[in-house]
């Protein structure tokens, strides 16, 4: 069982690295005083293929594999967490549904411009009644003749309003309950479909979030996606995927705030001496990278298994249960450990404390993935 | 069009540190890395190649190490990579090394040739002139423009204070300024087609055309007697006295470090 | 034809559009010194067009032979006809040893010519001399990106070549008095497929701030007092050939931009000489300066922290050192 990262994973990750320290890092802050969506750098991981790194080159995309996607969210995450939850989303839910469930003239249509950079995918399941209770979908798909009609709301929808294609659910048969449910791309600039408002966020704010407001929406028949009644299945599986996504987000924020964390205790003297000399400072640090590698292991391991093909929904719960928690652990010691100055927004600790917390509820909350988890144990 | 880059892989000298004990450097955890300069020369060769199509091989004289950075300028667009690797070369000062590059160039078909300005760790800025002098073709040194017109090159050359536009035909050597671009970053896909499916080229010493008097040791005409470290920083100096002096101090002292 | 039969150490004077550049001179001055432990004289070649007036200057300076060669094709520095005219004189005269200016032009004749002359160059040296008992020639530069220096020699080919950094070697005081042999020297060119056609000479524009190239930064502080100040900075900047760059504290009062800020939260720099004048020194502005290589600080407090890191530390009043500093260096120009 060889833990190292290979030739390409190695070369593939000091790409990310650098990008992410010339292009990401620079702007981290303002984007997020800003409350700004980073299109130029969204242009560039564009140009660079980073928005199609898992998909096939028959699609479009760079051919590469899960692994190697969950390096590039971690290390963007790393200086930035907004810009690392926008590839996230994009890449795992957005495109990864239509990856997954696409016919191939879907395929062509919609995964192709996702993934080879000319669009942005987003995914639409939350609604105001139903969050950790997905199957209660209220926005209903309703058949008329040649298109479906949707009518209905999404809310706290990443990407949402920048991202050109949507795969959202709906209700098609209300009294089949969780099987009365479908999946649908839908793409901006359809009438009938517009945004809510960009919410502001404790954290993350540089990624859009918005609501999805269908009124008499119409979509051509093909655009369902999957067979109909199937969509909470669709929804459940692509949740699986995102999960490794959002768990190597998470990931990368406590890594990034560890770095910082010890190049600051190393610099800052009190008492005539760094405060790393301090055994308080030392065994915080080793509990913090201690519980950052535990981490770790899950993410890549949880990659590993869905580029074996195998079944992965328990490992993706365990991985961002995991890292998520561990995120907020290790940022909010990052900040302590900055002291006074951890508390100062240049410092760059504080937005790391604020973006980690998201990780432990989006894509299905912690709760959400004990109930995995468990029920898998005692099946 | 056909161009050949020659790149190196370097130590990160901006990373290399002194052991303050030995005086000797430490190697230990300083990343390898192409050449900036090179790294330039080979974006220009691919911008060149974007735009009226190239292909463009990159060519390093270095240890099996090295691959790794052929593997690197493969995944940002190179076609073919070529390591030109032998004991029988180290050592080799920039006579010996530009007279074997020269010999591996001549191999290959070219028209355009693009160097580096010079390296970080050697710092002499001379192999590329000197492998234009052995293959018979003209450099133009310390390119900060270039540009494809027609069946020509056009070259924008620094000096000091002002810059030449030179009108060059095929086959030239240039040296490329890192001020030239920025190179670009590669993308996740050809990073792994450069490790899973291309090959690299390796020429030891009995594939190069290259007389035994002019590589190693003994084929290079000049040699290092002896490397030190440089006079370490002694403690910091405090002075608290009148204007004149404080003035005439700091004065020395530039002089003293050829600072002024 | 042994090496011993080499004799003369010779330079390559670079005139620029009808000015003999500084270094020239410099290596004219480092030539007398090596002449001298070899009991041998200084030969200058200058090439040029309608630049023969220049010899005298170069006599003025201490050659004692200027060898001219003087054509229409060598108007603009080319490296072709340049190289070919600096062969021809070495294979006339067999010099010992040749220095050029380690300069645009010096770095790309030199090692031109030492690789149709089959011989060693040595690039960028900081310190040449005669080996007292030996005789040998040596060289020495820094390499590793500065880490490190090395003595080079090079005891089988000659002539001998190096490049020098300008502002290294010393030139000696001009005295017109002295006297000198001036050789006009006459080459065929080839004008052979390594040549050239030079379209347009562009003179150059200012430049944008990038504190970050500087090679000189002088920085200030809180302790300046007011943002007008920083014109003493900028005389002291200019006279260095450097760059003003300042502390996060000015960057919040408005007296200058975040481009010039150099700490944590602003930029890493790493110049050759960094002048700090009125900066504390606090840990943040530390973190992104103390890898200059060599840090002067002028402050009026003698706790400043800035002074553990200083390589000379000034307790006075930067207000009356800088401008003094200042002119003395611009003075020292002069001469």
């Amino acid at each position: 069982m060889d833990f190292s990262l290979t030739n390409e994973y190695a070369m593939a990750q000091k790409l990310f690295r650098d990008f992410a320290q010339n292009e990401v890092a620079p702007i981290a802050e303002e984007i997020d005083e800003n409350h700004r969506f980073p299109t130029e750098t969204v242009a560039l991981m564009q140009k660079y293929g980073f928005m199609g790194i898992p998909f096939s080159k028959e699609w479009g995309g760079q051919g590469c594999d899960y692994l190697t996607y969950t390096l590039a969210v971690e290390e963007i995450s790393k200086v930035c967490g907004t810009t690392g939850v926008i590839l996230s989303a994009h890449t795992s839910l957005g495109a990864g549904a239509i990856n997954a469930y696409g016919t191939p003239e879907q395929k062509e249509k919609f995964l192709r411009p996702l993934a080879d950079g000319s669009k942005i995918g987003a995914f639409g399941l939350t609604e105001p009644e139903a969050g950790t209770d997905a199957a209660g979908q209220q926005t209903k798909a309703v058949l008329e003749g040649d298109e479906w009609v949707i009518n209905g709301n999404k809310i706290f929808i990443t990407n949402g309003g920048e991202a050109d294609i949507y795969v959202i659910f709906a209700m098609t048969d209300k009294s089949a309950g969780t099987r009365g449910i479908s999946a649908f791309i839908v793409e901006k600039g359809t009438p009938g479909f517009e945004f809510g408002i960009n919410e502001k966020k404790m954290g993350i704010r540089g990624s859009a979030t918005r609501e999805l407001i269908f009124r008499d929406c119409r979509i051509p028949k093909d655009q369902l996606l999957g067979k109909e009644g199937k969509g909470f299945g669709v929804a459940m599986s692509t949740l699986d995927d995102g999960r490794i996504g959002i768990a190597a987000q998470a990931l990368g924020i406590a890594g990034g705030a560890l770095e910082k964390t010890v190049a600051y205790v190393k610099e800052r003297k009190q008492f005539g001496r760094p405060i790393s000399a301090f055994q308080n400072t030392q065994f915080k640090l080793a509990e913090m990278k201690t519980e950052l590698e535990a981490a770790r292991w899950l993410v890549y391991h949880a990659a590993s298994k869905y580029d074996n093909g195998e079944r992965h929904s328990v490992e993706a719960a365990m991985a961002k249960l995991k890292a998520s928690r561990v995120a907020s652990y290790i940022t909010n010691l990052a900040v302590q450990l900055h002291g006074g100055y951890g508390y100062i927004q240049d410092y760059g600790v504080e937005r790391m404390m604020r973006d980690a917390k998201i990780t432990e509820i989006y894509e299905g909350t912690s709760e959400v993935m004990l109930m995995v988890v468990s029920a898998a144990l005692l099946k | 069009m056909k161009i050949i880059v020659c790149i190196k892989q370097v130590p990160d000298t901006t990373e290399v540190r002194l052991d303050p004990k030995t005086g000797t450097l430490i190697r230990e955890g300083v990343p390898s890395i192409m050449n900036p300069d090179d790294k330039s020369g080979l974006e220009a060769a691919l911008r060149l190649k974007d735009e009226h199509g190239a292909h463009v091989s990159v060519i390093t004289m270095g240890p099996y190490q090295a691959e790794e950075m052929l593997r690197e300028a493969l995944a940002m667009g190179a076609d073919a990579a070529y390591l030109i690797t032998d004991r029988a070369f180290a050592a080799s000062d920039t006579w010996a090394t530009s007279s074997i590059l020269a010999a591996a160039i001549t191999k290959l078909d070219y028209d355009l040739i693009i160097t580096g300005r010079q390296a970080i760790d050697g710092d002499t800025a001379q192999v590329g002139p000197e492998t234009a002098e052995h293959l018979g073709i003209p450099n133009i040194s310390y390119a900060e423009e270039v540009r494809l017109d027609g069946d020509a090159l056009l070259v924008k050359r620094q000096f000091e204070d002002f810059s030449h536009l030179v009108r060059a035909k095929f086959p030239v050597l240039i040296t490329a300024l890192g001020e030239l671009n920025t190179p670009r970053y590669m993308t996740p896909g050809a990073i792994f087609d450069a490790w899973r499916e291309k090959e690299i080229v390796e020429w030891n010493r009995p594939d190069v055309p290259v007389d035994d008097s002019n590589i190693g040791y003994r084929g290079s005409p000049t040699r290092v007697a002896k490397s030190f470290p440089k006079t370490m920083k002694a403690p910091g100096m405090k002075i608290e006295e009148g204007v004149e002096e404080s003035v005439e101090f700091i004065f020395d002292k530039l002089k003293e470090k050829y600072l002024l | 034809m042994t090496i011993e039969d080499y004799k003369g150490v010779f330079t390559f004077a670079q005139q620029v559009h009808g000015e003999l550049s500084n270094v020239s001179l410099e290596l004219i001055g480092k030539a007398r010194d090596l002449a001298q432990d070899l009991q041998t004289d200084v030969s200058v070649i200058l090439l040029g067009h309608e630049i023969s007036h220049l010899a005298k200057e170069l006599i003025a300076y201490g050659a004692d032979h200027v060898i001219v060669i003087d054509d229409p094709v060598l108007e603009e520095y080319r490296t072709e006809p340049y190289t070919q005219g600096v062969t021809a004189v070495i294979d006339s005269y067999k010099p010992e040893i040749v220095l050029f200016g380690a300069t645009a032009i010096g770095r790309d004749l030199a090692p031109r010519v030492a690789g149709r002359v089959h011989t060693g160059l040595t690039a960028d040296c900081t310190s040449l001399d005669i080996d007292p008992e030996s005789k040998e020639f040596r060289m020495t530069r820094p390499a590793f990106g500065g880490n490190l220096m090395a003595t080079i020699i090079c005891p089988d080919h000659r002539p001998a070549m190096a490049t020098v950094r300008p502002g290294v070697m010393v030139k000696e005081l001009r005295d017109d008095s002295r006297e000198g042999e001036i050789v006009k020297f006459d080459v065929a060119f080839e004008e052979n497929q390594c040549w050239f056609e030079i379209e347009e000479v562009i003179k150059k524009v200012s430049h944008k701030i990038d504190i970050t190239q500087a090679k000189v930064l002088v920085s200030g502080g809180r302790g300046l007092g007011d943002a007008s100040c920083f014109e003493l900075l900028q005389g002291l900047a200019d006279a260095l050939g450097g760059e003003v760059s300042c502390s996060r504290a000015v960057v919040d009062a408005g007296w200058q931009p975040k481009e010039r800020q150099v700490g944590q939260t602003g930029k890493t720099v790493r110049p050759q000489l960094y002048i700090a004048c009125g900066i504390s020194g606090a840990i943040q502005h530390l973190a992104g300066m103390e890898e200059s290589d060599y840090i002067v600080a002028i402050n009026k407090d003698p706790d400043a922290p800035i002074f553990n890191v200083a390589d000379v530390g000034i307790v006075g009043d930067l207000h009356r050192i800088v401008p003094m500093l200042t002119e003395k260096i611009l003075a020292s120009r002069q001469e």
